[in-house]
Formats: structure tokens, C-alpha cells, sequence
């Protein structure tokens, strides 16, 4: 099972390594990772997103909690919560594909952020699932380059059934 | 205010902790440190021969005295060296703090010589570490250091010292208290928690406490043996547990697992609610997990919530220090006279039926024309004063005196549990003679393990130090051997130990004494001189060389399923 897991840490050298550490150390694969300072910047958040069976992620959970550096663990399992992740794709763009490209960069609001003569580069930011969509429909015309930041999620604050897509 | 050296502020801190004795071993990293340590003769500092030696020592006095054990090594291989001694204490959640020497921060990750990432290397296997890069903060971590290897779950905590930050200047000042908003431990046991625990043990028909070193850490050993004999419930430990419980009890069961008693491991099975105190449900105590007390309810008490449904689901968990936990137990139980006589009748059959488990299938084995390694254990047990330190390496000499030593207090059994290092067990009890020089130590020791930190002879002969060392000598890495016997066909691959030094003459080479036994009937007599004799002595036992250890439950069998004498 997917899980999104954010961690609240000291901001400081070595911390890092601490929280991968017990996923590397258990066999567990990390499928994306984000850090980056929070508003206090003595504190950094992580967003660990990974797969894995119920008792060894209670089991990392507890463990996570344990470091003396980690002040909150937030499993996002069965929380309504808001993720984003962005991309950006360099895209093959000759003359018969050019226009196509820049349709369907329209249809995902895609944005246009370099351009040469035979390619564009563009940014989108999405859940999962968008990005996924994205990519697929690109792949045929032809990627030339790829890079994708890690998940960063945000519990909503609406606690709706109904998921708002927005 | 005085302002100190940061090798001066170094020792002060340790002052400041109440630190009498320090472990270790000197080099170029922390010369600043061991230049101020000559002007500290209120710290004493016992040099080991090995950084290994330097840990387990610390280790040893950590176990037998309850206080944080210290060592300080230098940079590289000073601090590489400790790795095992770290991870040993690591993996038995002993609180030793561990100084090593690092390069000058301007060199750090230059490959400077005698580098080595001490702090990386050992994040795993720490409970936590630093590598202090301001001497502002020198205090400060020295201070969180000390609070984290001894409080919750205690464990072992390394400070990286840079030479340059010995060598730079500060008014020194420490802290009064520790500010770690993310490491408060739970102690207090939650009150419905424990009220449901003795709801349960009350109804239950075959109830089994199982208790760990965590009973031992938290000195809780008294309230243990009162709440088991107040409600009449049986007790098994873990190897570390041992002495948690006084084996000459009535209720006492001795050790369960892999090597445990027939009584403990049938009861375990049988039993209808275990109630774990300070222990983790360890594979060598486990055996095949899915079959570990398939019919009981299990209860858990254990101060640190990772230990909690790690490896078997609990029913009745309870995150706290052993010692208030069951003081909340005894609080609870003292209304409910009643319900407790009404316990001890329903469970009398019980009893009776653990009782004749003990009496169909104690430990045994046979005397022969050899020594067997179990008698000498049993004399050294009769002969030796009450409150001896044991220490023991591992393997068969560790598991023989787990169960014919009786131990009957707690902090007198010294060994690697966890990680199971050989080599641990003459260091660990320098650091027992150290903590409580009038006492006697004696490390039981394999003709295997003793080689392993051998070397530390001239550590216990330069302070005089009287350990006693008895080699069980069978000529093999025998638990090894044994399994190579068991499980391997006979073929005894690299584990006959076909050259072995003179341990009589290599005694006397330090300026140690030295004895060795080959007959049965010299064993008493040798012991008891090396008990009189005050200084270090080494006995070196020739014993049957293939003699195996029983009961054993074959690796990843239930633990019913025991292999008997």
C-alpha cells in the first residue's frame, strides 16, 4: 500500500541520513522524497512517499519517532489531504509536432518555461495521477529530457467525502 | 567567568556528571584531552589495550553499577575500533557515552590521516550522536549526551571531539537542564492500561510473567518478585533478564528460548496469558514466531513503543519504565484480596503441572572421566562469594553459565545478549572490578572467546585489577561445533582450535597467575585457590572437548520442539 508519510525534523547537518537510514535499513524503497525548511527554519519537513506492508511501516513509524532529531511523524493514510508534485519535460517539437505539443501543454495547464528550435520544455505541477496522464501522452511525440521533484502533501482543512479537484 | 580550554571544559563536564573513571585509550587527535586528564586525579583512567577492550569495559561497569559507563578514544582506527563495543551495548540498551578524537574541522572530509566518519559509521548502531563543530555547544551536547544514554530506553550516545575545538577557548558554563522538545521517554504506564492488565492476569488460568534486561535497567527487580509471588504467577527471563528474578524462587523457571529450561519453554506454549516485562521477543527466544505462545493473551510492558508488536502482535500494551509500571500493578492488586486467593486456587493446577515439568526434565548431563564445563560452572557458583560479578564471552561457556549459574540478584550477570560478541566478557568484567574493586569478577571464558581481547591481561595487571578468568578450554569453537555436529553432519569446518597458546605460561608472561585443571577431582581445590590468590589469575579447565548444550530448540522450531539430553 502507498503511504505519504511527512516528517517534522531539526534542521541540521546528518538528520537526513538519520531518517533514511531506517528505511534503507529495513530493505524499504523510497519512491520520492521532499525536504526543504519550514516557516521556523531551525525545523525542515520531509515528505516521504513509499510502499509498503502495514507492520513494517507501523514498525518505521515508531522507529522515525524514536530519533532524537524527529519532532512529528504524519502518516497521511486515511486523511483527506491535498498533494502536488512538479515535472518538467523537454519535449521533441519539429514542425508537424509543435502545435500538438502546445495543445496539449494547454489541456493539463502546462507552462511553457524554455523553447528552441526543435523542442520545448515544460513545467506542470499535479497529483500522481495527472503527472502520470501527462507524461503518457507525451511519450509518443518524444521526450528528450526529465526531471520530477518529489510529492509535498497538505492536509485539507474541509474535511469533505467528496474530494475537491482544484 | 574562567575561561577553559575546551580539553579543560571537556573534564570539568565530566565532573559535572559525577564521572569517577574513564576508559580508554590515547592518540593525536586528543592529546589536548589527555594532557588535561593529568591534571584531573580525581578522574581515574584505566588504559585498556585495545579500543574494543576500552568499550566493553565501560559497558561492564555500566551493567554492574547502573551509572554511565565513559570511554574516550582517539580519532580513525581509535574510533573505528569501538564500532563492536558500541553495537554490542547498542543492541543490550546499555548507557555508555563514547568520546572519540576527530580531525580539525578544517580537515574534515579531506581523507586527513586518522580520519574516519565516526559519526556516520556509527549512526545505526547509537542511540544517538554528534560531532560537536563549535566549542559553544561543547557543554551543551556533553550534557544531552549523558541524558540520552541513561534515560527511556538507555543506550549508547557518541560525541566526535575535534582537535581544534579542544585546543579553542570558552567561559565555560553547564547546563542545568536538557531542552529536547522532540525526546521526552513515556515512564508513567497508563492507569487504565494497567488496571486491565491485572483484570487479565486475575481471570487468567495459566498465567506466565516473561521477563527481560529491561527489569534489570529499571530496577524494578523487587517490585518483579513482589507482584509474582503476591498473585503466585511463574517467571521466566531472558538471558538478559537473569538475576531479574531469584532463580532459587520457587516460581522461578529460568531461562526460556533457544537454550532454556524444558519447564520454561513448555510453560511459554502453554500458557494462556504471557506477560512480557522489559523484553522484545528476541528470535532466540521466539524460536518459530507463529508458533510462540499460541493460546495466550500477551501483555507487554516495555518502555520503548518500537519494541511493541514488532515480531508478535500484543494484545495489552503498555509504553513505560518497567519499575512504575509494576508499582502501578502493586497499587492495583492491594484492594483485591479476594480475587488474588481466588487466582492462587484456580491456578494451583497450574503450578502443580510446572512443577512436575521441572521435575521430569531439569538441567543435567553426566559427569565422566573428563571435566564437564557444567560441573565447573556449578562450583564456581557453590565457591564464590553472593555477590560475584559474572561476566561471560559467548557461545557455549555463555549459555552453560545462564543455566547453572543461579543467579539470584540482579547487575551480577555480565554478557553480550544481543549482538552476541565474543571477546566482551574479560574486558566487561575490568569494568565490573573497576566499579566495585572489594567484589569478585570472574569471567567464564571458551578457549574461543578469550583470544578475542586477550590482550587486556596487561590492563588487569597494570592496575591490579583481580579478575578471575576460568577458560572452559574444549579445544573448539564449540557452540559452533556443536551446531556443525547437530546440523552439519559432523563436518567440523574451521572450528577446531588446533593451536592454542599456553594460557598458564601466557598468564605468567603479563605477570598474572596462572592454573590449569585436568582432572574433575582438582576443580574444587583450583578454584578455590584462585579465589584466595588476590590478584589476577587465569584457570585454564581442559574439559570434554565435544560436550553440547541442552535443551536446544533448533533454529526456527517452536520452542517446544526441544532437542533434551
Amino acid at each position: 500500500m502507498r503511504h505519504v508519510v511527512s516528517v517534522l525534523v531539526d534542521n541540521q547537518a546528518g538528520v537526513l541520513s538519520r531518517v533514511i537510514g531506517l528505511f534503507s535499513g529495513r530493505g524499504f524503497n523510497i519512491e520520492s522524497l521532499s525536504v526543504a525548511p519550514t516557516l521556523d527554519p531551525t525545523k525542515s519537513k520531509m515528505v516521504i512517499t513509499t510502499t509498503g506492508n502495514e507492520q513494517v511501516l507501523e514498525q518505521i513509524k515508531k522507529q522515525l519517532n524514536k530519533l532524537i532529531n524527529v519532532v512529528k511523524v504524519i502518516d497521511y493514510v486515511g486523511k483527506e489531504y491535498v498533494e502536488r508534485e512538479m515535472i518538467m519535460v523537454k519535449v521533441k517539437a519539429k514542425d508537424e509536432t509543435r502545435a500538438e505539443v502546445l495543445r496539449i501543454a494547454d489541456i493539463f495547464r502546462a507552462k511553457v518555461v524554455d523553447i528552441s528550435s526543435n523542442s520545448y520544455t515544460l513545467a506542470l505541477t499535479g497529483d500522481k495521477g495527472k503527472l502520470e496522464g501527462f507524461i503518457e501522452i507525451l511519450h509518443p511525440i518524444g521526450i528528450l529530457d526529465f526531471i520530477r521533484t518529489g510529492t509535498i502533501v497538505i492536509e485539507r482543512e474541509m474535511h469533505t467525502r467528496r474530494k475537491l479537484s482544484l | 567567568m574562567k575561561r577553559l580550554s575546551g580539553a579543560c571544559a571537556f573534564i570539568e563536564a565530566l565532573r559535572c556528571e559525577g564521572v569517577k573513571h574513564v576508559f580508554g585509550f590515547p592518540g593525536g587527535a586528543v592529546l589536548d584531552i589527555f594532557d588535561a586528564i593529568m591534571d584531573a586525579p580525581d578522574i581515574e583512567f584505566i588504559l585498556t589495550r585495545h579500543e574494543q577492550g576500552a568499550v566493553h569495559a565501560a559497558d561492564g561497569y555500566a551493567r554492574s553499577s547502573g551509572k554511565v559507563g565513559v570511554c574516550l578514544v582517539t580519532s580513525g582506527p581509535g574510533a573505528t575500533n569501538t564500532v563492536t563495543g558500541i553495537a554490542t551495548a547498542y543492541m543490550d540498551s546499555i548507557p555508555v557515552v563514547i568520546f572519540t578524537g576527530q580531525v580539525p574541522t578544517h580537515l574534515i572530509g579531506n581523507d586527513a590521516f586518522q580520519e574516519a566518519d565516526i559519526v556516520g559509521i556509527t549512526r545505526p548502531c547509537t542511540k544517538h550522536n554528534y560531532l560537536v563543530k563549535d566549542i559553544a555547544d561543547l557543554a551543551r551536547v556533553i550534557k544531552e549526551a549523558f541524558y540520552i544514554a541513561r534515560t527511556g530506553r538507555s543506550g549508547p550516545v557518541l560525541v566526535d571531539l575535534p582537535k581544534d575545538i579542544m585546543k579553542d577557548t570558552i567561559a565555560f558554563k553547564y547546563p542545568d537542564k536538557v531542552e529536547l522538545d522532540s525526546y521526552c521517554p513515556t515512564y508513567k504506564g497508563h492507569l487504565g492500561q494497567i488496571k486491565r492488565i491485572v483484570d487479565l492476569i486475575l481471570k487468567s488460568n495459566k498465567p506466565v510473567i516473561y521477563a527481560g534486561g529491561g527489569v534489570i535497567h529499571s530496577n524494578a527487580s523487587e517490585e518483579l518478585v513482589n507482584f509474582a509471588r503476591t498473585m503466585q504467577v511463574p517467571v521466566t527471563t531472558t538471558l538478559m533478564g537473569l538475576g531479574a528474578f531469584p532463580s532459587g524462587d520457587p516460581l522461578s523457571l529460568g531461562m526460556l528460548g533457544m537454550h532454556g529450561t524444558y519447564a520454561a519453554n513448555m510453560a511459554v506454549t502453554d500458557t494462556d496469558c504471557l506477560i512480557a516485562i522489559g523484553a522484545r521477543f528476541d528470535d532466540r527466544v521466539t524460536g518459530k514466531i507463529d508458533e510462540f505462545a499460541p493460546k495466550a493473551k500477551i501483555i507487554h510492558i516495555d518502555i520503548d513503543p518500537t519494541s511493541i508488536s514488532k515480531n508478535v502482535k500484543v494484545d495489552l500494551p503498555v509504553v513505560g519504565d518497567c519499575k512504575m509500571v509494576l508499582q502501578g500493578m502493586l497499587s492495583q492488586i492491594r484492594e483485591q484480596k479476594d480475587e488474588i486467593r481466588e487466582l492462587h486456587d484456580h491456578i494451583r493446577p497450574w503450578l502443580e503441572c510446572i512443577d512436575k515439568w521441572k521435575k521430569d526434565q531439569p538441567l543435567k548431563y553426566s559427569q565422566g572421566s573428563a571435566i564437564k564445563p557444567q560441573y565447573v560452572i556449578e562450583m564456581i557458583d557453590k565457591l564464590a562469594p553472593d555477590d560475584t560479578i559474572i561476566s561471560t564471552e559467548v557461545g557455549q561457556n555463555q549459555m552453560w553459565t545462564a543455566q547453572f549459574y543461579k543467579f539470584q540478584e540482579p547487575r551480577l550477570f555480565l554478557t553480550s545478549g544481543g549482538l552476541g560478541t565474543m571477546g566482551y566478557g574479560f574486558p566487561a568484567a575490568i569494568g565490573a572490578q573497576v566499579a566495585f574493586p572489594d567484589r569478585t569478577v570472574i569471567d567464564i571464558a571458551g578457549d574461543g572467546s578469550i583470544q578475542m581481547n586477550i590482550q587486556e591481561l596487561a590492563t588487569v595487571v597494570q592496575y591490579n585489577l583481580p579478575v578471575k578468568v576460568m577458560i572452559l578450554n574444549n579445544g573448539y569453537l564449540g557452540m559452533v561445533r556443536q551446531w556443525q555436529a547437530l546440523f552439519y553432519k559432523k563436518r567440523y569446518s574451521q572450528t577446531s582450535l588446533a593451536v592454542s597458546p599456553d594460557y598458564v605460561k601466557l598468564a605468567e608472561a603479563y605477570g598474572a597467575r596462572g592454573l590449569r585443571v585436568e582432572n574433575p577431582g582438582d576443580v574444587k581445590d583450583a578454584i578455590q585457590q584462585a579465589l584466595a590468590i588476590k590478584g589476577p589469575v587465569f584457570v585454564d579447565f581442559v574439559v570434554e572437548p565435544e560436550e553440547d548444550v541442552y535443551p536446544m530448540v533448533p533454529a526456527g522450531a517452536p520452542i517446544n520442539n526441544m532437542l533434551l539430553v
